[in-house]
């Protein structure tokens, strides 16, 4: 198992209002190479979950452990894509891919050929140069997706990173990054708020109840990929897990 | 706007200026704009005694640089620290609250009871004036990193000083830039004040002070204009910096 989250709860202290069960009781082992994609309505702690992993927060109670070792901090075994804004517009491309070699101590020509590497693979060459202002914005998540594959985690974190773009571009952008984990074989958990793009991406979705958040049903996707949007299996999953959502939102 | 339509206001500026001087016809109150011209078109003769124009504004100019250079070598520091902890922040707050809306001239006083008249006093002024603009934007800069652009770092592993030197400062570069240039007009305004103060007799703002003694009027304006043009100067050559290194800051999001 890459990841095991062993009865996660994170409760959120604050002195002005009563404290705020975010997570309660979550467990969930992820295999090596999987796909996950972590769902649920909005203010379901789905993004808490996945920070909690990525060591940006500590869980209250229960641990994480990716690779057998408990997450206690920022960790380079994990790698973190955001929605947006993550990229260093001061930097190049290449610099920006670089960074995290650049943080450990990596030569210059030697982290500048390994970006050019994954720059190569995110489908942007002849944009090492560039600076991220001059690109899109579905550019600008292919440069964060380069980025953490540079560092070469055990695991790629996506926090609804195609949430701010078109619809186009979303399905390009998924389409892609499929081929890219395809490529990789990295394990990925990914956070969004879409059912299609869930039963889209996935080989497990994993839907989570809100206040407090809780493991509420975990889909099995088994039909081959690439997926067809419009078949009738792919209609029927996407049916049952948004009727489990609406069930979610209606209880609150 | 064609550059031919921006001419005009200073031209009839000019034109006021010149019907004035002549229906007042009195050279100690408005002297004409070709007397001023003349002044501006020797700036390397002497003026009394006192040097040339040129020669007091040079020395004003690397007095500003003394001063204002002292004032970023505390104020860029202190406001990193001050931005990045906020406990720090909330000890010290009061007294940058307290010490901010004083104006550095009145400072002066004290500055002629430490330091006597002379250089010292002078920079002490222009480093009061400018040490707050800096220090101010400087921490207005750090405490507004992106968080995200802090835990993405955080996540690739930079911590401590590899955060601040690879992260926070170019983040908050521009902000700090601003803080300069803003830095920059107030220390200029300063050294021009404390040179007019009893005592100096040396500066461009001496020799105002001292042309006015002399009933020299046309070379006060000419002083003047000399100064406006500097500030002016000065402040183009903040902002092409700005626009060079700082694209980014518009052009992001």
């Amino acid at each position: 198992m890459t990841v095991i989250i062993q009865n996660v709860g994170k409760i959120f202290e604050s002195l002005s209002r009563d404290p705020v069960i975010a997570l309660d009781d979550i467990s969930l082992e992820i295999k090596k190479g999987e796909f996950i994609c972590i769902l649920g309505p909005s203010g379901c702690g789905k993004t808490t979950l996945l920070r909690m992993i990525a060591g940006l927060e500590i869980a209250t109670s229960g641990a994480i452990l990716v690779e057998d070792k408990p997450v206690i901090g920022p960790d380079p075994r994990l790698a973190m894509i955001f929605q947006e804004y993550s990229l260093y517009p001061w930097r190049t491309i290449r610099a920006n891919v670089a960074f995290s070699l650049q943080m450990r101590g990596m030569a210059k020509e030697e982290r500048n050929a390994v970006a050019d590497r994954f720059i190569r693979l995110v489908g942007l060459d002849g944009f090492a140069d560039s600076y991220p202002y001059e690109l899109s914005g579905g550019m600008r998540q292919r440069v964060a997706v380069a980025r953490a594959l540079a560092t070469d985690p055990a695991v790629l974190l996506m926090d609804e990173p195609f949430g701010a773009l078109d619809a186009r571009t979303r399905n390009r952008m998924q389409k892609e990054l499929l081929e890219i984990w395809d490529n990789t074989k990295k394990t990925v958990v990914f956070v969004t708020h879409s059912v299609d793009e869930a039963v889209y991406l996935a080989d497990r979705v994993i839907v989570l109840s809100s206040r407090p958040g809780r493991l509420a049903g975990i889909y099995d996707v088994e039909f081959p990929r690439p997926r067809d949007r419009t078949s009738v299996e792919f209609a029927s999953l996407r049916r049952d897990v948004l009727k489990l959502i609406d069930q979610l939102e209606e209880s609150q | 706007m064609k550059w031919y339509l921006k001419v005009l206001p200073p031209f009839f500026l000019l034109l006021a200026w010149e019907i004035a001087s002549i229906i007042i016809n009195n050279p100690f109150i408005l002297p004409t704009p070709t007397s001023v011209a003349a002044v501006l078109l020797t700036p390397t003769a002497d003026i009394l005694g006192s040097g040339s124009i040129i020669n007091n504004a040079l020395l004003s100019v690397w007095r500003v640089i003394l001063g204002f250079g002292l004032a970023v070598l505390c104020a860029v520091p202190a406001g990193i620290i001050i931005g990045r902890y906020r406990t720090i922040d909330e000890l010290v707050n009061p007294l940058i609250q307290l010490f901010r809306p004083i104006p550095p001239l009145a400072w002066v006083p004290l500055a002629l009871a430490w330091f006597k008249i002379g250089l010292a006093s002078i920079v002490f002024i222009i480093f009061i004036g400018s040490f707050f603009p800096v220090l101010i934007n400087t921490i207005d800069g750090v405490r507004r990193v992106n968080r995200t652009w802090i835990e993405t770092a955080l996540i690739y592993g930079a911590k401590g000083w590899k955060l601040l030197v690879y992260v926070m400062i170019p983040a908050a570069a521009p902000a700090i830039w601003t803080g300069l240039r803003v830095g920059f007009g107030v220390a200029w305004m300063c050294v021009v004040a404390a040179e007019m103060l009893p005592g100096t007799n040396s500066g461009i703002g001496y020799l105002i002070m001292y042309s006015y003694n002399w009933g020299q009027v046309q070379v006060i304006i000419a002083g003047m204009i000399v100064i406006g043009i500097i500030g002016i100067g000065a402040d183009l050559l903040f902002r092409s910096v700005e626009k060079r290194k700082f694209q980014w800051q518009e052009m992001n999001r």
